[in-house]
């Protein structure tokens, strides 16, 4: 039977029944730290969506394009359940993957979802991020004023780009910061891409452990916080609320961190549009925007199809798993002129960055808040920031699953 | 007399999972609830300069929530 491919009018049909792509392509080329991995932008002018071999020898697809990427997402016939899932990377077990621990929504489908997403969706509102600004801004300049105690040569990611979302998203649960020996070196595993499986299960085991205690004293005296709410007006039992609490605060500890620092690289390796962020306080919120679709850190997603699914005149099969490349479908030049021009005044809404659908990032407006202030003030506070090193030497974040850079040392002339 | 009005703005507040892309978007148009951050549609009749941010809402929201559609008629 012959497939009736809709023609698409801009881009050339489809290429028929291809080789499927070998690998998900993974590595960006030198001196290209902004740019997706080298080997998607060739796909993507090739076929948007494509089939692709996985590591355990699945035979899923590649999504490249923005509106294919976008459709996945939007559509409920494609589920985010992990144990339907193969993994696109090497090194994870082969078949399908474990399900989703309690209170991680992000492998959840409705409703099992929905219950989730509305009893947390309340707590990060544009009209209660708005109101956090204030407490933002204080912790905002705290930083800038140890950064400068620091002195030249500091690592903005240690000073600067780590401490504000994690005080931040701390603060909104209530998680004491000062505990964050005990968190935060279990959240970096959970969030490494290169870690054994064994690892990643002690780190889990050693996050639990910690929210559990917070659970249980949050159940015998409720403080005024997300965790304290949900403690005390929710259904959720203790190993919900665990599994939520270590969810929330690994999002939060490791997303918009690596948008500061790897914003600041960017804007640094830009000096015009870093001049133009710096004398123009009201291009902030679009700047972001530009920021979050040109370096899209949180770069992959997997979905897999519970039915037959017909997308750009390909049949995708119920079982089969696509891949969805978030930073090539936000340079797909269909969707953005000059997309890999980094241009802090153009339009960038309806970049991929924080997904599409019912997963669509939870915390978007908490990141757009601290972003649109952090990364402002940063510059106007040290109007010749630069780097302390070559901007070859800064080590990226290559081995993580949000991407980035793991250091970025800074400098300025000190008045 | 002239173009025919604007389509009213709909909500659909079983599909809304409170990404607020709506609030942020067309803010005269556009509210979310404390308890669940689900919509709130302030207007369905936005005034015309308020018209192209509720459709740009429209087309971002994750959750294919909004629609400004003209009534369906049956001539």
């Amino acid at each position: 039977m012959q497939n009736e491919a809709t023609p698409h009018r801009t881009r050339p049909a489809a290429t028929p029944a291809t080789e499927p792509v070998a690998e998900l392509p993974t590595r960006r080329a030198p001196g290209c730290p902004f740019d997706p991995p080298a080997g998607l932008a060739p796909l993507r002018e090739r076929s948007p969506l494509t089939r692709m071999t996985y590591p355990d020898g699945h035979v899923g697809w590649l999504a490249t394009g923005h509106a294919a990427v976008r459709a996945v997402l939007g559509d409920p016939r494609f589920s985010s359940r992990y144990e339907l899932m193969h993994h696109p990377l090497p090194g994870a077990p082969e078949g399908p993957l474990d399900p989703a621990p309690v209170g991680d929504m992000t492998g959840m489908d409705a409703p099992e979802h929905t219950r989730y997403r509305r009893l947390l969706a309340g707590r990060f509102t544009v009209r209660r991020m708005r109101q956090l600004g204030a407490r933002v801004r204080e912790i905002v300049a705290e930083h800038l004023d140890a950064l400068e105690r620091r002195g030249p040569g500091t690592d903005l990611v240690d000073a600067y780009a780590k401490p504000i979302p994690a005080l931040v998203i701390c603060e909104l649960l209530g998680v004491p910061y000062a505990d964050r020996e005990r968190f935060q070196g279990h959240a970096h595993t959970l969030m490494s891409a290169e870690e054994t499986p064994e690892n990643r299960y002690a780190a889990m085991v050693g996050l639990e452990r910690y929210m559990g205690e917070l659970v249980t004293a949050q159940r015998a005296e409720p403080t005024d916080d997300l965790l304290g709410d949900l403690a005390r007006d929710s259904d959720l039992s203790d190993e919900e609320l665990v599994g939520i609490g270590a969810f929330l605060l690994a999002a939060g500890l490791d997303t918009t961190a690596n948008m500061i620092a790897h914003g600041t690289f960017a804007l640094l390796s830009h000096p015009a549009q870093a001049d133009a962020l710096r004398t123009d306080p009201d291009l902030a919120p679009q700047a972001v925007e530009e920021l979050l679709r040109h370096l899209s850190v949180a770069a992959t997603g997997v979905r897999s199809a519970r039915e037959d699914v017909e997308l750009e005149g390909h049949l995708i099969r119920a079982g089969e798993t696509v891949t969805l490349t978030l930073d090539a479908a936000n340079r797909d030049p269909l969707r953005f002129p000059d997309p890999d021009v980094l241009d802090l005044r153009r339009k960038a809404t309806g970049h991929l960055a924080f997904g599409h659908g019912i997963h669509q990032c939870l915390g978007q407006q908490l990141a757009r808040v601290e972003l649109t202030i952090a990364l402002p003030a940063l510059f106007t506070r040290f109007p010749d920031l630069r780097l302390a090193v070559p901007a070859d030497e800064i080590p990226l974040r290559t081995d993580m699953n949000i991407y980035g850079v793991h250091r970025l040392p800074v400098t300025w002339n000190e008045a | 007399m002239g173009a025919p009005a604007p389509a009213p703005v709909r909500v659909d507040r079983d599909r809304c999972v409170g990404s607020g892309m709506c609030a942020l978007t067309a803010p005269a148009v556009f509210d979310q609830d404390d308890e669940e951050g689900r919509v709130l549609l302030l207007t369905p009749h936005p005034a015309p300069d308020r018209y192209p941010a509720a459709r740009l809402a429209a087309g971002l929201c994750p959750a294919s929530a909004i629609t400004l559609r003209p009534r369906q008629t049956t001539d």
